[in-house]
């Protein structure tokens, strides 16, 4: 994995939009501001299975007229997010809140697939009037906390407390963020 | 004169203890932030679907009124979020926004965002019947003012 990340990070494109002055910027911008697209709306499908908002609208319209937007922000934020890690991929390989925020990303990914497992089964019911279930309710609620700590850990990526070419570091640091220490000490690939 | 005396304010401001505390911190700055960002959301989406209800790309067979009633709470919950770590996060870098264009940009769009929100945007779609072309309208220049807030503000942080 290292390997591929110091290769991409000698690419010519990842090396452009790392020195470039406004296209990183604005490719950030555009990943920050796609929260309120993904998660903004995310979070009113989530206080729908909660029965806190909408609880007029059945729980399917929400997840076929809300969540495509959810949707939507997570395309760019994917988008956004893959050419970010392109510019940077060395240093965003060995930070532990990027390691963190891509473990948080799975844990959310495998919720949404528990959830809507158990709503192509029970859904019908739901809509029917049918009390929604505590699992459904829990299920809602760990996607708004996984969310918040995708974007607090995201947010973390930005400062280079734990970074590999910064020693010496607690051990296990150095371990979770995959410093080879040969590698780093001689100053990072990414040239920061 | 005027802009000497607003210095003065924000050269305080900046000593002030919250100010000093953060930025004598390494992980408060960060932390506060990152709620920030929460609050982001939170308020962001809670306008999103407002907006784009006003302009029918969603939940569009289901009325406004609806729609502004269900997404209120929230919005304001946002609201206080962001106005919360957004105020101790100017006290610790207060002259940097002095001399920050983002900066100026962004309270000058909050604050007509605000107002347009308070009382236009939700008086006339919470009172008013349908009117598709007036609702898109108020949807456009709502979404864009709030865009312009969360652009701008990403921005003070390049400059």
């Amino acid at each position: 994995m290292l390997e591929i990340a110091i290769w991409l990070s000698e690419t010519e494109w990842s090396i452009a939009l790392l020195e470039s002055l406004y296209l990183y910027p604005w490719i950030e911008s555009a990943h920050v501001l796609s929260i309120c697209f993904f998660i903004g709306t995310l979070i009113f499908v989530d206080l729908r299975l909660m029965g806190v908002v909408f609880n007029k609208l059945p729980i399917s319209e929400m997840n076929t007229r809300v969540l495509p937007w959810s949707i939507f922000g997570f395309g760019l934020m994917t988008i956004t997010g893959l050419l970010l890690f392109y510019a940077i991929p060395v240093r965003s390989y060995q930070n532990i809140f990027f390691r963190f925020k891509i473990f948080l990303i799975l844990l959310a990914g495998l919720n949404a697939f528990l959830f809507h497992r158990q709503m192509s089964l029970e859904g019908k019911k739901w809509d029917e009037g049918q009390n929604i279930p505590k699992t459904v309710h829990l299920k809602a609620a760990a996607s708004l906390i996984l969310w918040s700590g995708v974007i607090v850990s995201g947010r973390m990526i930005a400062y280079n407390w734990f970074d590999c070419d910064r020693q010496p570091q607690p051990e296990w640091v150095n371990w979770a963020a995959g410093c080879v220490m040969e590698l780093s000490l001689t100053g990072g690939f990414d040239g920061i | 004169m005027e802009s000497d005396r607003l210095f003065f304010l924000f050269d305080r401001l900046e000593q002030s203890y919250i100010g000093e505390a953060i930025r004598n911190s390494i992980w408060m700055f960060p932390v506060i932030e990152a709620v920030h960002l929460i609050g982001l959301a939170i308020l962001g989406g809670s306008i999103l679907v407002g907006d784009l209800r006003l302009l029918g790309l969603l939940l569009s067979s289901k009325p406004i009124q609806y729609v502004i009633r269900q997404t209120t709470f929230m919005l304001k919950l946002g609201l206080i979020v962001l106005v919360s770590t957004g105020i101790p996060l100017f006290l610790s870098e207060a002259i940097k926004c002095y001399y920050s264009r983002a900066f100026w940009i962004k309270m000058s769009a909050l604050m007509l965002g605000l107002i347009f929100l308070f009382f236009i945007r939700n008086p006339i779609c919470l009172s008013a019947e349908e009117d598709s072309r007036k609702f898109k309208i108020i949807g456009s220049i709502s979404i864009s003012l709030w865009a312009i807030v969360a652009g701008s503000g990403r921005w003070i942080g390049f400059s």
